[in-house]
């Protein structure tokens, strides 16, 4: 199969200019490649100790009495700090959101104090010379536990009699939220067809390549801590520790150096990540702290454990008149600090009705807690379980009228003349190409030609299946998602830009970067914007101490809302820039252009000066300047969404053929249409949906965390934990529409999480289309080999 | 419970001799990074999967998580570190940068290393075979189909150079 998009996206895209829209070669990438990369555990500080934690070996039960007295004594320990110990300096957390009404959860310490609610909950800390001397000493705590009747789902967890996970919550509902819109009882009585169907999706988590990781160093005499940390949101951090940690937030430096991977796992604050903080506070010795990989699993965030009971109204020729869906999300033993775990079930209820024309809509959604590991924001948050059940009943409705599964679809998209529009949820879909999306990727996949080998190799006995899945995604949120909601988490990112004195250009981001190219496409912005080479523009990020004040990166918002501000500050030393020079040019202003880094009046280019000479004369000779002129080639500018957020689109066809013997799913091919505006760098967009789509095709097929009766975690390694490597992942065609932000400075929209909202619907979707021939149906994932052979003896095969 | 006694060891790490002391439970890994000071090999499992911690070991590639050092006295390590020279990316760097081959760049190290002694037993392999070598290398972040690119595309210059000793051919400025 050729790769189109490859050799497009080399030529850039159609609308590029100088830099934005090239696939700039990335300027972090020499450096990590050499081996000089920088991660959390690469670094060094003198008389740094390192911690290890005693985690609870119960899902649940009471702490009765924990004892460190033989492990504080064990050689090269530093400290031990039990629950009580580090209460008396750490502050709770509760994650709630103030503007979802009515949640509740339970205060949550860095060390369990009288009840452990999880498997893997820290009990103990210990810092020691070495990560091993920790654990030597680990095995020398002695805790007695009382153990309590575990709550494993949220049907036993909802029950009257069920023990309460939080004594002084009533129950251990978080969140209950019903909706109403339209009128959908007479939409479904006057339907010709209603479709029912319950999907269910298996908690899986992120898995970043590189675990979490910090560095923590406290200097007693100005009460200043400074801690690097593999974080998406080095603000946050800071905003958090001050409160938690009683300290004053200015007085805090957050530094987030290379990190390996993060997918939303490392923008959550964790026990034990406050608990070696605090380590590092009591001791004054630095404290490093990394998680391996069985606490990763242990401990991460896990996310996607949901059951979606969805109906659909329609009229005999597919119009989609009705929805009705029930979202019940078990999380873990709290709501998740200070992102709350109630985002993903939310968004899965009020973006069900996805790109489609959908009226009249009901929901109820209930989060329920039980005795796991916290759940919250992972890669593209409850829209991968949104578009797998809406493209799932919608297929189901396709195979029941007798219509192409693009056919039903394309009946229902919303097309471009309806934008802007806004969702019977009260979201506004502000531009997008839903429809031509899917159109685009029809004949990019060859669709056609896809379905006439499916119908000749079914008569061999070859099980085919085509999937599609249509999806809406939503990026570069303000301050709607967490700010308004008592967080202190910034709806609003900012960007410094210089001129230094050699004509050079210097950048400073409150976004940040976790792999995919922060620094490259916010150097083409600048460099677009001033008129200088991409390759002199120095970007820096992730350090609060030198960084404008900023959200960090989240929720695919660092292409709007970041790129909005780098844009701002452009121009803002543009105009700084053209007025120096247009006073040491004898020129208006606005005579001039800037272009490879020199600035000369147009037409006429002997007049002319280099950006250097600019730079020199104000740092440096700026007695040469107007009088009242001020002697600055920087400006800082921040910048928020103007809209709540705005929505990007796409579509995907996933090619499968199932193995009706053994239950295996093999993906032969795999096609993405994606619109997510305008695009930066044509290249970094492209990998970002092929990540995406990887780790969609892992919930999908492989990925699972498994508790057992008892609540252990069965998946806590890489052994049992299946992640799909080069041999699972196929190639994968991308493409691309352009619909630029009719709202956002620049027209941009974000795409870090498009590529996981599609796959897993896309995946599946394919899959039941192979197994429809034998009558056989799967909505549950991962669709394991095992699962799928159990719906085919369902079927009677 | 007493501290383990040091053992001394010498190993060769990228054509220097290098020695340190370590307890004998000390992994490879652990020893190259923390002892040693070559932190471009990464650890993200500790159990032999993920592949991060690939180093040519002896000419061959090795776990370096699942080796103690004091297995590794003697012996040859070549690690990421190794193969650029005086400031140029090897052939293979050169070649997953010009593909957009790597993310956050964790995993890139072992894929690097694996990589070339693939190509150096297989100079000429199909997608498939590449696929099928590096699938004891996980990624999280590429989804693999540009790492593939880079090393069919790093195959064809090394057959071009007339050879894949590693440290081997480096990309002309």
């Amino acid at each position: 199969m050729s790769d189109h998009a490859a050799r497009d996206a080399k030529a850039g895209t159609a609308s590029a200019g100088q830099w934005i829209g090239r696939p700039v070669h990335r300027v972090e990438d020499p450096r990590v490649l050499a081996g000089h990369g920088t991660y959390v555990d690469d670094m060094h500080l003198p008389r740094m100790a390192e911690v290890a934690f005693v985690r609870s070996p119960h899902a649940h039960a009471r702490l009765l009495r924990v004892d460190v007295e033989r492990a504080r004594r064990h050689p090269g320990v530093v400290a031990v700090l039990t629950g009580a110990e580090a209460a008396r300096h750490a502050a709770p957390v509760r994650g709630i959101l103030l503007h979802y009404q009515g949640m509740k959860t339970g205060p949550q310490h860095p060390l369990a104090l009288d009840r452990v609610r999880y498997v893997g909950e820290p009990v103990v800390v210990v810092a020691a010379a070495s990560r091993a001397a920790a654990e030597d000493a680990c095995e020398l705590v002695e805790a007695e536990y009382e153990p309590l009747p575990p709550l494993l789902d949220a049907d036993s967890a909802l029950r009257p009699d069920a023990v309460r996970l939080h004594d002084e919550l009533e129950d251990n509902c978080i969140l209950h939220a019903a909706f109403r819109g339209g009128d959908p009882e007479t939409a479904f009585r006057e339907a010709d067809h209603i479709f029912t169907d319950t999907f269910s999706f298996a908690r899986h988590t992120g898995v970043t390549i590189e675990p979490r990781s910090l560095l923590a160093q406290f200097e007693p005499a100005t009460r200043s801590l400074t801690v690097w940390v593999s974080t998406q949101v080095p603000h946050m951090m800071q905003a958090v520790l001050a409160a938690i940690l009683g300290l004053e937030e200015h007085r805090i430096r957050v530094i987030a150096p290379d990190v390996g991977g993060s997918f939303g796992i490392k923008i959550h604050v964790y026990q034990d990540d406050i608990a070696a903080c605090l380590v590092a506070v009591l001791t004054g010795r630095p404290v490093k702290w990394v998680a391996d990989r069985r606490e990763s699993f242990l401990a991460d965030i896990h996310a996607r454990e949901q059951r979606v009971a969805v109906e659909l109204a329609t009229k005999a020729d597919g119009t989609i008149l009705g929805l009705k869906a029930e979202v019940v999300a078990p999380v873990g033993a709290w709501s998740a600090y200070p992102r709350s775990s109630v985002v993903e079930g939310s968004q899965t209820v009020r973006l069900l009705p996805g790109p489609f024309r959908v009226r009249n809509y009901a929901y109820t959604l209930d989060v329920v807690a039980q005795n796991k590991v916290i759940t919250s924001q992972y890669r593209a948050v409850g829209h991968p379980i949104a578009a797998a059940c809406m493209d799932g009943i919608v297929d189901l409705a396709a195979a029941g009228l007798g219509l192409d599964p693009a056919e039903i679809r394309l009946r229902n998209l919303l097309r471009r003349h309806e934008f802007p529009y806004t969702s019977i949820t009260g979201n506004l879909y502000d531009s997008g190409s839903y429809a031509e999306c899917l159109e685009a990727l029809m004949e990019r996949s060859g669709y056609a030609a896809l379905r006439q080998e499916q119908a000749h190799l079914r008569e061999r006995g070859i099980y085919r299946g085509i999937g599609l899945c249509c999806f809406i995604e939503i990026t570069g949120p303000g301050a709607q998602f967490y700010g308004m909601g008592g967080a202190p988490i910034s709806g609003q990112d900012g960007t410094t830009v210089r001129l230094e004195p050699t004509g050079k250009v210097t950048a400073l981001i409150g976004v940040t970067d976790q792999g995919q190219g922060t620094h490259t496409t916010m150097a083409q912005i600048v460099a677009e914007h001033l008129g200088v080479d991409v390759r002199d523009v120095k970007v820096i990020s992730g350090d609060t101490a030198a960084t404008p004040y900023g959200g960090g990166t989240w929720a695919s918002r660092g292409s709007v809302v970041g790129a909005g501000a780098a844009i701002l500050a452009s121009q803002a030393v543009r105009a700084k820039i053209v007025a120096v020079a247009g006073h040491l040019l004898e020129a208006n202003p606005d005579d001039l252009e800037i272009r490879g880094g020199r600035v000369s009046v147009k037409g006429s280019p002997a007049r002319s000066l280099s950006l250097g000479d600019v730079a020199r004369t104000v740092h440096y000779e700026s007695h040469k300047l107007p009088k009242g002129m001020e002697p600055s080639l920087e400006a800082t500018n921040h910048y928020t969404n103007p809209i709540a957020w705005t929505f990007t689109n796409g579509a995907h066809l996933a090619s499968v053929e199932v193995d009706v013997e053994t239950g295996e799913v093999r993906l032969l091919k795999y096609a993405v249409v994606e619109d997510c505006g305008r695009i930066i760098n044509p290249a970094i967009v492209d990998g970002q949906v092929r990540g995406g789509v990887a780790q969609g095709i892992g919930g999908a097929l492989y990925e699972e965390c498994v508790y057992d009766g008892a609540g252990q975690l069965l998946t806590a390694s890489l052994m049992d934990y299946l992640m799909p490597s080069t041999a699972e992942v196929p190639d994968i065609l991308v493409d691309h529409l352009e619909t630029p932000s009719p709202f956002t400075v620049g027209g941009f929209k974000g795409v870090g999480e498009a590529g996981t909202a599609g796959a897993p619907g896309a995946v599946m979707n394919g899959v039941n289309d192979a197994l429809r021939p034998l009558g056989a149906r799967i909505t549950r994932q991962p669709m394991t080999p095992e699962r799928i052979l159990r719906a085919l003896r369902a079927a009677g095969k | 419970m007493s501290t383990p006694s040091l053992r001394a060891i010498h190993l060769t790490v990228n054509g220097e001799p290098q020695r340190c002391a370590v307890e004998p439970r000390r992994s490879l890994a652990d020893c190259l990074r923390h002892d040693l000071g070559f932190t471009g090999t990464h650890v993200g499992c500790e159990h032999g999967v993920c592949g991060c911690c690939t180093v040519l070991f002896n000419r061959e590639p090795v776990r370096s998580c699942l080796l103690f050092a004091v297995q590794a006295d003697g012996g040859e390590v070549i690690t990421v570190e190794g193969l650029a020279r005086d400031g140029k990316l090897h052939v293979i760097q050169q070649a997953f940068w010009e593909e957009f081959a790597l993310q956050c760049g964790f995993c890139t190290p072992g894929f690097l290393l694996t990589a070339l002694a693939f190509l150096r037993d297989r100079p000429d392999p199909t997608a498939e075979e590449v696929r099928l070598a590096l699938s004891g290398n996980l990624c999280r972040c590429t989804g693999y189909h540009t790492i593939v690119r880079a090393v069919l595309s790093a195959a064809k210059r090394l057959r071009e150079h007339g050879g894949s000793e590693v440290p081997g051919p480096h990309s002309a400025s």
